[in-house]
């Protein structure tokens, strides 16, 4: 066991919170936090308070992605600091509020921890996604998740890319984490989904129970997924895709993408093949992505290397 | 039994898009509009249903068009406060009927995905409809690694709500499991092959040869059964049983797991006869009230049939 001078000395993380219904059509995420907001007795820690939240709640009630715009992408420093008007789109506004809320993004009062949760088409299983490679709280809180569910698998996706990298409602967070769990359709509730969202969340919150209570963690290394480029569907010049995802790439998340694989099939059967270099693609046919020019996500593998990290009591 | 003599179906149509976010016959009939094939012996019109839905990726915009096609709601009288849904449903009638008449299509095919694990189903209003039984039997023979069943829903062609029944032969073919919202190839495929195998059925069958009968498998509609719920907010407090989810068309027996509960109770199916689920987590019949559909199975004797002669 690694002696203490080489953990990183940080602050308990008292202020956490569970997002659900980011995406109103995302079922396990809104169920979750309903049947937590009745019942929080399954969500309790010592140390540390947990709010769990519904933070679209019109879109939940249409069961819709979104009414006006995308929530997760609407956390942008321009969003949040523009003047409160009630022509602002729904979820500008939506943003607003809940950086008001859970944050200031950026300031010391934001809340510690955000679980954002959320389903996918995509055969991506249990998938944990990270904003920053250089937070050592999330890195050691996911490598605990990932020891936790073994032998159950959890694909750790790292969206770090000036381009790519999105404003997501956990972002107001200190330290956020995305839950996303699949294959699941928009609008279905599958038992299995649901029971798996909810077991990374208890061992979630075991984590932060256990940081606070003084437990040191190691330092570690995880290897992760990251996203290095997206590639879009084929399209005519009215924009109408003329191709699907191909029977061998389709739900073949995490599984290695080769030059001269088959990528795309058009409607008449013909291949269209990949060219470029070995990736591990994700998010493959996500339908809320066919909007965002995106029929699947590339990701490189990377190992990265997290300091141990302890409580300070100050 | 003796041969049947039917008139040809020398007009036919495809739809898709009735479900603006059902994406294998939204994109098939884009293809379709696209290429835009004749068929020998056959006029063929391919028509997007809902192109306001479609436009949305969304089921309807107001109402579900396939509800629309009752004879009471397609002679309902229309103002500027009618939903889209019902107006557009009274213009496919003039399109593709009038329903009940001698210038309706002589069959439509519409088409469906589900998010539920069904494989193809035909499903029309007529357990006797011989017509779209050589049909069925046909596909089964045709593509034989697909699992094809046969739904019968009994009710009068008047109290028939959906877009096939203003043809004077009509079937949806639903295929699952799909999210809506996606295209996925293998499903894509799958329709494109069954509609081209009913347009070839539809050909030889003008062309007069002899279609020999058998006996098929038709499921017959009994029962939904919804999600538990709670009492004062109407949400779900389960989701489909493990062991049930994907097991479309596998009998129910009395005991039998349906639902598991948010605080872990396993809910048993207590009908005293066993049935074959279908429709099970539809991801659109949440709404309706409806967790999973049940059916009795049942063996039909369907006769030979050939084309009329004049």
């Amino acid at each position: 066991m690694t002696s203490c001078h080489n953990a990183v000395s940080l602050h308990e993380a008292r202020k956490v919170a569970i997002f659900g219904g980011t995406h109103g059509n995302e079922m396990s995420g809104v169920t979750l936090v309903n049947l937590w907001t009745n019942n929080e007795a399954e969500i309790q820690r010592t140390g540390l308070t947990t709010k769990p939240f519904i933070t679209n709640p019109r879109a939940v009630e249409k069961c819709t992605r979104y009414i006006d715009t995308d929530l997760n992408r609407a956390f942008t420093s321009e969003n949040l600091s523009a003047p409160r008007s009630d022509d602002l789109p729904y979820e500008v506004r939506r943003a607003q509020e809940i950086n008001q809320m859970f944050g200031p993004k950026g300031s010391p009062e934001a809340y510690d921890v955000i679980f954002d949760l959320h389903n996918t088409t995509s055969n991506m299983g249990c998938t944990l996604i990270l904003e920053s490679s250089k937070d050592p709280f999330i890195l050691q809180m996911v490598n605990y998740i990932k020891r936790a569910i073994a032998p159950a698998s959890c694909s750790l996706l790292l969206y770090d890319h000036p381009l790519l990298q999105y404003a997501t409602s956990r972002s107001v967070a200190k330290h956020p984490i995305g839950l996303e769990v699949g294959p699941q359709p928009q609008g279905v509730l599958r038992s299995n989904i649901f029971e798996s969202m909810r077991v990374i969340v208890k061992h979630g919150l075991d984590f932060i129970e256990l940081f606070n209570g003084g437990m040191e963690f190691p330092p570690c290394t995880i290897d992760v997924h990251r996203v290095s480029e997206s590639m879009d569907y084929p399209r005519d010049t009215n924009g109408n895709i003329i191709a699907m995802i191909h029977p061998d790439l389709q739900d073949c998340d995490w599984e290695p993408l080769n030059p001269g694989d088959p990528m795309f099939q058009t409607f008449d059967g013909r291949t269209i093949f990949y060219e470029g270099s070995t990736v591990y693609p994700t998010f493959i046919n996500e339908a809320a992505y066919y909007e965002k020019q995106q029929a699947f996500v590339m990701t490189k593998r990377e190992t990265l290397v997290a300091n141990g990290i302890k409580a300070s009591k100050i | 039994m003796e041969v049947v003599c039917l008139p040809a179906l020398s007009r036919v149509a495809v739809c898709g898009g009735t479900h603006g976010n059902e994406l294998s016959g939204v994109y098939l009939v884009r293809e379709r509009l696209k290429k835009k094939e004749e068929v020998e012996t056959i006029s063929v019109v391919t028509v997007m249903s809902n192109p306001r839905a479609v436009q949305l990726c969304r089921r309807y915009s107001e109402t579900d068009l396939n509800r629309c096609f009752t004879t009471a709601t397609l002679s309902s009288p229309i103002s500027d406060k009618t939903p889209y849904e019902i107006v557009r449903a009274q213009e496919l009638n003039t399109l593709l009927g009038p329903k009940g008449s001698d210038e309706a299509m002589d069959l439509i095919c519409d088409l469906h995905n589900t998010t539920a694990n069904m494989g193809l189903c035909l499903i029309t209003y007529s357990d006797r409809d011989w017509i779209c039984l050589h049909i069925y039997k046909y596909l089964q023979k045709e593509m034989p690694s697909v699992p094809i069943r046969y739904i019968h829903f009994d009710i009068s062609i008047s109290e028939a709500y959906s877009l096939e029944s203003v043809g004077k032969h009509g079937f949806a073919i639903e295929i699952g499991p799909q999210p809506h919202g996606v295209v996925r190839a293998d499903i894509f495929n799958m329709m494109k092959d069954g509609v081209r195998l009913m347009l070839d059925w539809i050909q030889h069958f003008n062309s007069g040869i002899q279609f020999e009968g058998g006996v098929v498998d038709v499921y017959t509609m009994v029962k939904n059964i919804d999600y538990p719920r709670d009492p004062e907010t109407r949400s779900i407090t389960a989701a489909i049983h493990p062991q049930l989810q994907d097991r479309d068309f596998c009998l129910l027996h009395t005991g039998d797991p349906l639902f598991l509960t948010f605080s872990g109770e396993t809910e048993t199916y207590k009908g005293e006869e066993p049935l074959y689920p279908f429709f099970v987590n539809e991801c659109a019949y949440y709404e309706k009230g409806i967790a999973l559909s049940l059916a009795r199975r049942k063996r039909v004797e369907i006769p030979s049939i050939q084309v009329k002669r004049d």
